[in-house]
């Protein structure tokens, strides 16, 4: 299985942890699973509902001393 | 003796290149520093000034001055950019096949457009992110008589204003021709608001809703249908247009891909040292780092302060004595005549104010100051 892709957006104001994971899935293969971190908080819900838009899987949420991680699959 | 190189010859190396000639004089006078430059131009393009080139605002002439002029004396300047990086041996080989050793090396290399990474969008759609695809968009404005157009943003991308920028200063364009009632505006962007940074977004929405700009977000370019139009999103919408008008998705230098120093030429950097992860004698700096930061001139200027500052201390005391914090700092043209800006860092957001005519006149006289920016004196 291949390891978990981070995608660290700590302290991204722009272009902010979204545009970061919409990078780094260009650069991944179908069925890779990515953590995104953040310290924006609007992230926890902005993120999972894109991937629902896109048809990506959203796996998880948790947060832990003011940092999200967001786990995901791409599916397409 | 310790070489210093660096790779670039854009805003980041410039500064870097003339920062450290002044911090370093009585070493680069006795010989104990050398700096070298290795860009594959001659010339200096002020990339800002684009933005004005495909409006009509400027010409072609006024973008540019001779890299070498910009220079402090006792930097060597070489138009012969890299074709291989040989790092275990801290050495750079030149499209000339020259080899320049060096004990530090900072990688500024910039970032290009790549349209052609998605399908249909080089036959379809005008952009401005070099000379000829500006002065071609310019040209089809000025034909333009009138329909839909769409401004489509793609990920990532330099210069983190010009979206919005562009929308705004179209809006002043079509209704200085008197075409207004003609033309509709539609902007999209990636991401759940019409910008990255959400205080921008806060204040642009609204500005949107007020001058008629249709606007749609969580917009994701797929393929863009160039025979008959059609724009459509990886989130399953489809847009219509009769002018499209796209910030494409970037990549780094293409050099840094075959040398396998980033994918997409993104090098891996660390955020607050930039030196290149893994790597203590090689720094990166602008937008090739992969740095979750705007891509923009102010950040490579910021960053090339600091590491002009380390690299100096480096030579003199052998050690680093400062951190990037992250500082960044961005016009935001609003039209024709007024302008805001957003200045932040990796702990303070952004709190731009209402667009004004004074910070305007402040982004035109910036547009002239550039070139003492460039120089490291400003």
């Amino acid at each position: 299985m291949a390891e978990k892709k981070i995608v660290d957006g700590r302290g991204s104001f722009c272009p902010g942890p979204l545009m970061e994971l919409i990078v780094a899935l260009k650069s991944s293969q179908v069925g890779d699973e990515l953590e995104v971190l953040s310290t924006d908080k609007g992230s926890a819900n902005d993120i999972p509902e894109w991937l629902n838009k896109v048809g990506h899987e959203y796996i998880s949420t948790t947060e832990a001393e003011g940092v999200w991680h967001i786990t995901l699959r791409k599916s397409k | 003796m310790k070489k210093i190189l660096i790779v670039g010859g854009g805003m980041g190396g410039t500064i870097l290149a003339n920062n450290l000639a002044r911090r370093l004089t009585n070493e680069l006078k006795t010989g104990k520093v050398r700096i070298t430059m290795l860009s594959a131009s001659e010339k200096h393009m002020y990339q800002p000034g684009l933005l004005y080139l495909a409006v009509g605002r400027i010409t072609p002439d006024e973008l540019y001055r001779d890299q070498a002029s910009l220079l402090e004396p006792g930097i060597e300047f070489h138009v012969d950019p890299v074709e291989e990086f040989k790092l275990d041996n801290n050495q750079v080989k030149t499209k000339s096949g020259k080899t320049f050793d060096y004990d530090y090396m900072a990688i500024a290399t910039g970032s290009r457009m790549f349209p052609e990474g998605i399908p249909g969008m080089v036959e379809g759609a005008e952009t401005f992110y070099t000379e000829d695809s500006a002065l071609k968009m310019c040209k089809r404005l000025q034909s333009f008589e009138g329909g839909k157009v769409v401004i489509t943003v793609g990920v990532p991308h330099k210069c983190p204003m010009a979206p919005l920028e562009i929308t705004f200063m179209l809006h002043d364009y079509f209704k200085d021709r008197g075409m207004s009632d003609k033309v509709q505006l539609q902007y999209t962007y990636p991401i759940g608001r019409v910008h990255s940074l959400e205080n921008v977004a806060k204040w642009a929405a609204p500005e949107m809703d007020k001058l008629g700009i249709k606007y749609e977000t969580f917009f994701n370019i797929k393929e863009v249908d160039a025979k008959n139009k059609v724009l459509k999103s990886e989130e399953g919408t489809e847009i219509n247009y009769d002018l499209l008008i796209t910030i494409p998705a970037h990549k780094g230098m293409e050099v840094l891909e075959k040398n396998g120093m980033g994918q997409s030429g993104w090098i891996p950097t660390n955020k607050t040292k930039l030196n290149m992860e893994g790597r203590d004698n090689v720094f990166v700096l602008g937008d090739t780092t992969n740095i979750p930061i705007s891509k923009a001139g102010s950040t490579a200027h910021f960053e090339a302060d600091t590491l002009g500052e380390n690299l100096a201390a480096m030579v003199k005391m052998g050690m680093p004595v400062r951190e990037y914090d992250g500082k960044v700092f961005c016009f935001i043209e609003a039209g024709k005549d007024r302008a805001s800006y957003a200045m932040f860092d990796y702990k303070n957001p952004p709190d731009p104010k209402a667009p004004t005519k004074a910070v305007h006149w402040f982004k035109m006289a910036y547009n002239k100051l550039y070139w003492i920016s460039a120089r490291g004196l400003l």
